[in-house]
């Protein structure tokens, strides 16, 4: 077991764990998050996303002690249902979702990379995109979305 | 439901009665099913009586002292919507803005038992003027009614407007909902003579009300099945078997010794798993589990399945015979033969499925994202030895199923784990426990022949297909028909191969087994939507070597592509337009007209396929189109699929898809729409790439290396749909109709680009350039 550290959403979180475990299980079975959920713990499907740091790293086969001491920021973190963060702002206004299960993949995912590379192109969003799926295929909303909240940055 | 509410309902369970005593404020005891004695009422689908009946409007509508609306539906939101269509259903009805509502969806102990949200069943079973809609309707009717009394004034001079029943021009007459019923249950029947709202009056049906869930699953904060916590809650993992057929040898518990916080080795016949403190220390302990098992049964060949399938026994029977097809074919101008082919493929949810189960002596509560509340808790009850009445499914929803993936399974692996534990437990399937043992779709090989006259018009139709099927939805006691119940020792429901009888009594295309274009006469009634009158099908169940089940328009998809594929190959030898083609044999003018509509959309120009100048180099580009009235009777839809075809790589890319539906009145167009869009790419992704492969022994897709979805860097068309709002009919299902029919229109649109056509999905760019290479 080993102490470990991390800030998530802003509030600290010191906590005794098998330092192996992947970092999604401590967001959602110890500080009970929703945001970030388990797909396929291979981080093949982007279900688990968190930004670490403001990079989207799949949390499903992150180990907690590779982000000791990070700035952890799911789903939740970005904004609220009431204070939306603008790329969430752009999927509800588009009801860019369906069972909403991939929501933190595809949102990170795009915020992250757009946010790094606001002059990319369409197909290196595509490319940045490529390890994301929606099993709902809600692609067309989201790709709108997507679209919209990249006007903005 | 409020998320908040939402979860002080799955965390602490409540009683109908102190729900209608407390108006909305969900107080009660936590613990397993607190049964209401039972009204003896038969469930609707063959399922166990429940202690709902859904005769009884307070089964369905609860008003509380303020005025709010509860409605009580077993049709759940699988993530299509249903949870604000219904919500905007009970407010349009109730004259009540959408926020007075709550929906509580599939609780076995307060919802009354609708079955399986399925087989796009919900709309024509809630929407029309049964159950959820004729509930909604006599609440209305009967607070008039109160109303008309205590104002001392007959109905017909009352007015409804958001709660509040006043008397026509006198403002200062009237009556709150709350203030009539004040929190007291109605104690009425369903009453069908209250009429539902005429849809040219509807201010929230028919509106673009937008996902009441949205906002919740956007940020983040949104209850899934997987976020329920039960106080004292353990975790579960379990340990399939290595193959289908292999059977538990030995374990050895000692292969656990010095891992952290195992709890118990659990074994019932074939089923293990392990439950520990934490759920990564479960995922840890199930897979350092040292299990010796037995060699497995063996698998066919896959690169011989196709023919493997039509060697065997089989079960048979005739949708329609009209007895006449084997002469008529002999005496044809010409006839054209084609076998179509459609391999096994996977719901392939993005969250692998997840339960919580907390046993308690002979009790039990399941927190289950099954699409079956009712059923399921039969086969929990079965599967626990309890009564069936001291079981109760509270459905929470989980990952997108698209039919019966994981979800029912994951409930009895869930249940089986804590009776043996005693605790709570929470179990959450492995990405290769799901998709290596989940409830497949039907893989399908369909011959047809069809014989034309000298004027190039069909006149017989002969269409005869297999298809391997193991278990299926358990119902209420075949728990066997997915993997964890066979594996604690029951069986999927037995096989028994019959030749084929006549067809029964009725024309029922339930599984589009017959094309749209014969009349499907069984007696004397033709159910058909085409003009062919001599018309066979036949339809041949063999064993399957793997589970199968419901994938989102089952059978009905696979058949509409062997039927629309084969139309467009006989259109194109007699070199007519499709569309053209199509009309001419269409006699049901909902079909002809979205058929129209489609090729309006896409400004599609009348000519023959393959395109003057189709291509076998470079990039090429061709239109196709399919149609169909899915299940016989639940919906128009018509496609446009416009696609390039790299004939160098062989890749098919599908640019613009142009959709025409007509499913009756609409309850939120824009619901609408995101499931013809989702319907539309799903089918794409399945047509393009999605096959489940297997060796000598065992599935070997099982990841998402190894089965092949399209990602959201992949190139998407556009997707343009034209809704036909019709509020002279009843409403029908809108969740299969675009998925049924995009396969066979962008294996039309290929054979448009290039003039290669390909009958086996899915359009692999090796399955492609292989086709283009041969001709």
């Amino acid at each position: 077991m080993s102490s470990i550290t991390l800030i998530v959403n802003r509030q600290r979180h010191t906590i005794d764990v098998d330092p192996t475990t992947p970092l999604l299980y401590i967001l959602s079975d110890d500080l009970r998050l929703r945001g970030p959920k388990f797909g396929c713990g291979l981080g093949q499907c982007g279900s688990c996303t968190v930004l670490s740091g403001g990079r989207a790293i799949r949390s499903c086969i992150t180990p907690v002690s590779a982000v000791d001491g990070a700035e952890i920021t799911t789903l939740e973190g970005l904004g609220t249902a009431e204070h939306p963060h603008p790329i969430q702002k752009a999927f509800i206004e588009e009801q860019a979702a369906q069972c909403g299960f991939c929501l933190s993949g595809v949102i990170l995912t795009a915020k992250s990379f757009l946010d790094q590379n606001p002059k990319a192109t369409d197909a290196e969003l595509r490319q940045a995109m490529s390890t994301v799926l929606c099993r709902c295929f809600t692609h067309v909303r989201m790709l709108r979305a997507i679209a919209r909240y990249r006007q903005e940055v | 439901m409020t998320p908040d509410a939402h979860d002080a309902f799955v965390r602490a369970g409540f009683s109908r009665r102190d729900f209608l005593k407390t108006s909305g404020v969900l107080v009660v005891t936590f613990g397993a099913a607190s049964v209401l004695p039972s009204a003896g009422a038969q469930g609707p689908f063959g399922t166990q009586p429940s202690h709902i009946d859904p005769r009884r409007l307070d089964s369905w509508i609860a008003v509380g002292a303020d005025g709010r609306i509860t409605a009580y539906t077993g049709k759940c939101d699988l993530g299509q919507g249903m949870l604000t269509a219904q919500t905007q259903l009970v407010a349009e009805e109730l004259s009540v803005p959408t926020r007075a509502v709550t929906i509580v969806q599939c609780d076995t102990n307060v919802c009354p038992d609708q079955g399986t949200t399925s087989g796009s069943q919900s709309t024509p079973t809630n929407f029309n003027d049964r159950n959820l809609a004729q509930a909604a309707a006599t609440a209305r009717e009967a607070l008039a009614t109160m109303a008309a009394t205590r104002l001392g004034v007959p109905r017909e001079q009352l007015d409804i407007d958001s709660g509040v029943i006043a008397v026509k021009g006198s403002g200062s007459k009237r009556l709150t909902y709350g203030e009539l019923v004040a929190g007291k249950s109605f104690n009425l029947d369903l009453d069908p003579q209250a009429k539902r709202k005429p849809a040219r009056e509807w201010k929230v049906l028919g509106t673009p009300v937008p996902r009441l869930d949205m906002a919740d699953m956007v940020t983040g904060t949104f209850e899934f099945v997987h976020n329920v916590h039960v106080p004292g809650m353990v975790h579960g993992a379990v340990v399939r078997p290595p193959a289908p057929g292999a059977a538990l040898t030995s374990l050895d518990e000692s292969s656990l010794t010095g891992l952290p916080g195992v709890i118990k080795v659990v074994t019932r016949k074939n089923f293990v798993g392990v439950v520990a403190e934490k759920p990564w220390q479960a995922r840890q302990a199930a897979s350092k589990l040292r299990v010796v098992w037995s060699n497995g049964s063996g698998l066919p060949s896959q690169a011989d399945f196709y023919d493997h399938m039509r060697k065997q026994p089989s079960r048979d029977v005739f949708i329609v015979n009209s007895k006449d097809v084997d002469e008529r074919l002999s005496k044809a101008a010409s006839v054209i033969k084609a076998t179509y082919l459609h391999p096994f493929q996977m719901h392939g949810s993005m969250g692998t499925s997840c339960a919580v189960a907390d046993v308690q002596g002979n009790k039990a509560t399941v927190w289950s994202p099954t699409q079956s509340a009712y059923p399921t808790r039969s086969g929990v009850a079965l599967l626990l030895g309890v009564p069936t009445d001291n079981v109760r499914v509270v459905f929470v929803r989980g990952a997108g199923c698209y039919g019966i993936n994981g979800a029912d399974t994951v409930s009895y692996d869930a249940a089986l784990l804590s009776q043996a534990v005693g605790k709570p437990v929470r179990v959450q399937l492995s990405r290769q426990d799901e998709m290596a043992w989940e409830n497949y779709g039907f893989p399908y090989v369909i011959d047809q022949r069809v014989g034309l006259g000298a004027d190039g018009n069909i006149v017989t139709w002969d269409c005869e297909a297999w298809y391997a099927s193991m278990g299926g939805r358990p119902g209420t006691n075949t728990p066997g028909n997915v993997i964890t119940g066979m594996l604690a020792g029951f069986s999927p429901a037995a096989f028994t191969p019959r030749s084929a009888a006549d067809p029964a009594s009725r024309f029922n295309n339930g599984s589009n087994a017959a094309p749209s274009y014969v009349v499907g006469r069984v007696g004397t009634a033709a159910g058909g939507a085409g003009v062919v009158a001599s018309e066979r099908v036949l339809a041949h169940t063999i064993a399957s070597p793997f589970f199968t089940g419901p994938l989102r328009s089952p059978s009905r998809l696979q058949n509409t592509f062997a039927h629309e594929c084969l139309l467009d190959e006989i259109a194109a030898q007699v070199k007519v337009d499709p569309v053209t083609y199509r009309l001419r044999h269409v006699s049901d003018p909902r079909l002809k007209t979205v058929i129209s509509e489609a090729a309006r959309a896409a400004s599609w120009q009348a000519r023959p396929s393959p395109k003057p100048g189709a291509a076998r180099t470079g990039v090429a580009s061709g239109r196709g189109m399919a149609c169909v009235v899915y299940e016989g009777d639940n919906g128009y839809v018509a496609i446009v699929a416009e696609v390039e075809v790299n004939t160098g790589t062989g890749k098919v890319v599908a640019k613009r898809l142009f959709v025409a539906q007509d499913c009756g009145p609409v309850s939120n167009p824009d619901g609408m729409r995101n499931q013809l869009e989702g319907g539309a790419l799903q089918g794409l992704s399945r047509a393009l790439g999605e096959e489940v492969t297997w060796d000598q022994a065992k599935v070997t897709s099982i990841d998402w290396r190894t089965y092949h979805s399209l990602t959201l860097g992949d190139e998407m068309p556009s997707v343009q749909s034209v809704l036909i709002d019709r509020h002279d009919v009843e409403a029908t299902g809108a969740g299969e109709t675009a998925i049924t029919v995009i396969a066979a229109a962008v294996g039309n649109a290929i054979f448009d680009a290039t003039g290669v056509r390909i009958r086996q999905i899915p359009f692999t760019p090796e399955r492609v350039k292989m086709a283009l290479a041969s001709v």
